[in-house]
């Protein structure tokens, strides 16, 4: 390869696209490194706090797009105090004052203001295509921005953020001259939508191929929408409630037959139990299928739809669809690869709505599935067993029994061997989260099998230090583990420091970590950031001398080259 | 009045007594964040329990994001008609806790009286018959179903009184 010039190099690097590969590119010699460096076109930083936006523009600096995450998973269910960080901010205005042409900018669980909305419009002529996912701290004001000034916008994707709806009209700030929408999904905005703004931007936009709708848009206005967009591949749609038969149901159901590019489809936000029928012309070529929020639709009509599924690869759907249900997905969907099945009974009142018959037909039926999330009531180590040996193929096994501890529900044992059976007959498992009443055995077969797994979820499980220690010391490929109120301490914290340089993060709460072990650790590992989040007391502990034996409520450690953080928040202390 | 929860039993479920299903009961809420025990659960009472226990919240449990929680949100306001009243009300669900108290919030609203619940016989004595369209469009008795189902499945509510409640009353 030494014998070619730098530009045809560059040329074949082009073709690798993976972050991995590039790294490991880069990795060969000083020639390819450099190379490499600057023909790097996406930028991908898992965790916002391991580098600085300084180092990245001068190991990059041509990059046209980077993805950022920030807050640490269990952020999702409010393990992390509002405050606590992943602002953007600071990267915005660094990447303003370069000279990079960045033109994507994708971010998950970082908080982002109206401010950087606005800077980020106004610093990159080229700017196309901005995705904010699970993220919070701006208003349609900063959305505003984005429509008005970003000449060449693209995509504008908002997936399952907070967003302060000022109900204004952000909709209307796309000049009349802005035609290159490919992808526009607000779905996650709970005010009223300039309908004629709407209205007219999808009717000026040929290229529109997502248009995910909020709550707000009405059906007779989805009727016109998707008259003048027959070309749409995703939909989301928002509000469904009309009476049958009515004209706006008519028009859309003749709308509908025309989009014949149609293969996602989601939203039904706010939706009657009829509105599916008007979608069975189309099933027949969907290929994902989110009904997850659609918790006003019986399980008898999702199962009518589904029946007419069948090319579907994807599909995330409400617990609602019973047993029953997910048979007949399971002899409908032979293309399936990844299902998600959510919780509509959050509190578990006794409703069994899927059981472990529901997962194991499933396995039964669909030979392509890679990707589950399961959330049930109970399970029994039989039926995972049973998954296992028809389903070796799983990539991602989240399995969540919404009772903490609870064991097999046939033999009251723990789980340990259906999990065991899962990693064992799994050899491709990168993803895995573990419930019910698990000891430290199915930590013993974890680090014994899961040779490619990548991250793990742990809560409420385990009986000693063991079982951290046989998944740090088995799973070579760890990169995130995850862990809640499991009887895990100081020894397994501190077995083996070096491997938390191999991993990307390690999250500990309501385990049986002292702060006495976390300091330990961070003078034993300089190269780490040893979070204590506390906000009962703002981390008075420090003041108060409080004793090394005291146990800490919430620990968070990741890697970094830049050292400790300058934001972080009166309750959050770093060792 | 506090019930005692024995083995995660509710003992106070199995009691017999005359009374609105779920009527009585304290709902106990409580945000726990901690370790539980780790004994465990091998014996076989587990599996003899007739109702399931009343869970406390653990903070963040399940681990479902709030956004979704949030949408997943059970709509609450219904159309409450009552048979030979002029123009019909809207109440919210989701203020009550139990049948009783939806029932008492009825009595006031339209002034009536209803009869002792069974599930045999539904509600006897008074000529007032509380009823619900559910989401398939059928017309059920309130109370049969426990009060956590309710609220999701119940689409609006019609008071009958009169010549049906009568027919009803006689027929059982």
């Amino acid at each position: 390869m030494n014998y070619f010039p730098d530009e045809v190099i560059e040329h074949v690097f082009d073709f690798v696209t993976s972050h991995k590969d590039r790294n490991s590119i880069s990795l060969v010699c000083k020639s390819w490194f450099k190379i490499e460096r600057y023909s790097r076109q996406n930028v991908f930083i898992g965790n916002c706090y391991s580098i600085s936006p300084e180092r990245l523009l001068r190991r990059f600096p041509c990059f046209k797009s980077l993805t950022l995450k920030g807050k640490p998973h269990f952020a999702d269910f409010n393990l992390v105090p509002h405050g606590w960080g992943g602002f953007v901010q600071p990267w915005i205005e660094a990447l303003a004052r370069s000279r990079v042409g960045l033109e994507e900018l994708r971010l998950k669980r970082m908080v982002v203001t109206d401010e950087g909305l606005e800077l980020l419009s106004r610093s990159f002529v080229n700017f196309k295509s901005l995705v904010l996912v699970s993220c919070e701290g701006f208003s349609t004001d900063g959305l505003a921005s984005i429509a008005s000034n970003c000449r060449h916008l693209r995509d504008l994707d908002l997936q399952e953020n907070e967003i302060d709806d000022h109900r204004g009209q952000w909709l209307s700030c796309f000049p009349e001259t802005c035609t290159s929408v490919v992808t526009l999904n607000f779905a996650c905005l709970e005010g009223e939508t300039n309908l004629v703004a709407l209205e007219r931007l999808v009717a000026r936009s040929p290229n529109l191929r997502s248009l995910k709708l909020n709550r707000a848009v009405p059906l007779d206005a989805l009727a016109r929408l998707m008259a003048c967009a027959p070309q749409i591949v995703d939909l989301g749609v928002g509000s469904y409630e009309d009476e049958q038969d009515s004209e706006s149901c008519l028009k859309l159901q003749a709308a509908i037959r025309k989009c014949t590019s149609l293969r996602s489809l989601s939203g039904f936000l706010e939706a009657a139990p009829h509105c599916l029928s008007a979608f069975h012309p189309v099933c027949h070529n969907l290929t994902s299928l989110n009904l997850s929020y659609a918790a006003e639709i019986h399980g008898s009509h999702l199962i009518k739809l589904i029946e007419h599924c069948k090319k579907l690869q994807r599909l995330w759907i409400l617990d609602s669809i019973g047993d029953k249900g997910l048979e007949v997905v399971a002899s409908t969907c032979k293309e399936l690869q990844e299902l998600r099945v959510f919780p509509t009974d959050l509190h578990g009142g006794g409703n069994t709505a899927v059981t472990e018959d529901g997962l194991v037909a499933i396995s039964a039926g669909c030979p392509k599935l890679h990707s589950i999330l399961y959330f049930c009531q109970q399970m029994t180590n039989a039926a995972l067993i049973t998954v296992a040996r028809n389903c070796p193929n799983f990539i991602r096994f989240r399995l969540c029994i919404l009772e903490p501890h609870k064991p097999d529900h046939v033999t009251s044992q723990p789980l340990d061997e259906g999990f065991g059976a899962i990693v064992q007959a799994c050899k491709n498992l990168k993803r895995l989260s573990v419930s019910g009443l698990l000891t430290d055995q199915v930590f013993l077969y974890i680090g014994m099998f899961a040779t490619q797994l990548e991250m793990l979820s742990i809560a409420f499980a385990g009986d000693t230090d063991k079982g951290m220690l046989y998944v740090l010391n088995g799973c070579k490929k760890m990169r995130k583990l995850e862990i809640r109120d499991s009887p895990f301490g100081d020894a397994a914290l501190l077995a083996d420091v070096n491997k938390y340089e191999t991993m990307r993060s390690l999250w500990m709460s309501s385990c049986e970590v002292t702060l006495g072990g976390c300091k330990r650790l961070a003078r034993k590992a300089p190269w780490l950031n040893v979070e204590i989040i506390n906000e009962n007391d703002n981390n008075r502990m420090e003041e108060n001398g409080y004793e090394g034996r005291q146990k800490v409520d919430k620990l968070y450690l990741y890697r970094t080259v830049v050292g400790t953080r300058v934001d972080a928040p009166p309750f959050v202390w770093i060792l | 009045m506090a019930y005692e929860k024995v083995n995660e039993l509710n003992l106070k479920d199995t009691e017999l007594r005359l009374g609105l299903p779920g009527s009585g009961q304290v709902k106990e809420e409580q945000e726990v964040s901690c370790v539980r025990s780790n004994k465990r659960q091998h014996q076989s009472d587990n599996e003899e329990e007739s109702t399931p226990p009343t869970k406390t919240q653990i903070v963040g449990w399940p681990p479902v994001r709030s956004y979704r929680k949030n949408n997943n949100s059970v709509v609450s306001y219904v159309k409450v008609s009552m048979d030979g009243a002029p123009y019909l009300r809207k109440i919210d669900l989701k203020t009550y806790k139990n049948y009783s108290e939806l029932l008492k919030e009825l009595e006031n609203m339209f002034k009536f009286t209803i009869g002792e619940y069974s599930e045999r016989e539904g509600y006897r004595g008074s000529g007032v018959v509380p009823t619900y369209e559910d989401k398939d469009g059928d017309w059920m008795l309130v109370g049969d179903v426990p009060w956590d189902m309710f609220p999701s499945s119940c689409k609006r509510l019609r008071i009958m009184k009169g010549s049906d409640a009568l027919a009803l009353d006689s027929a059982l």
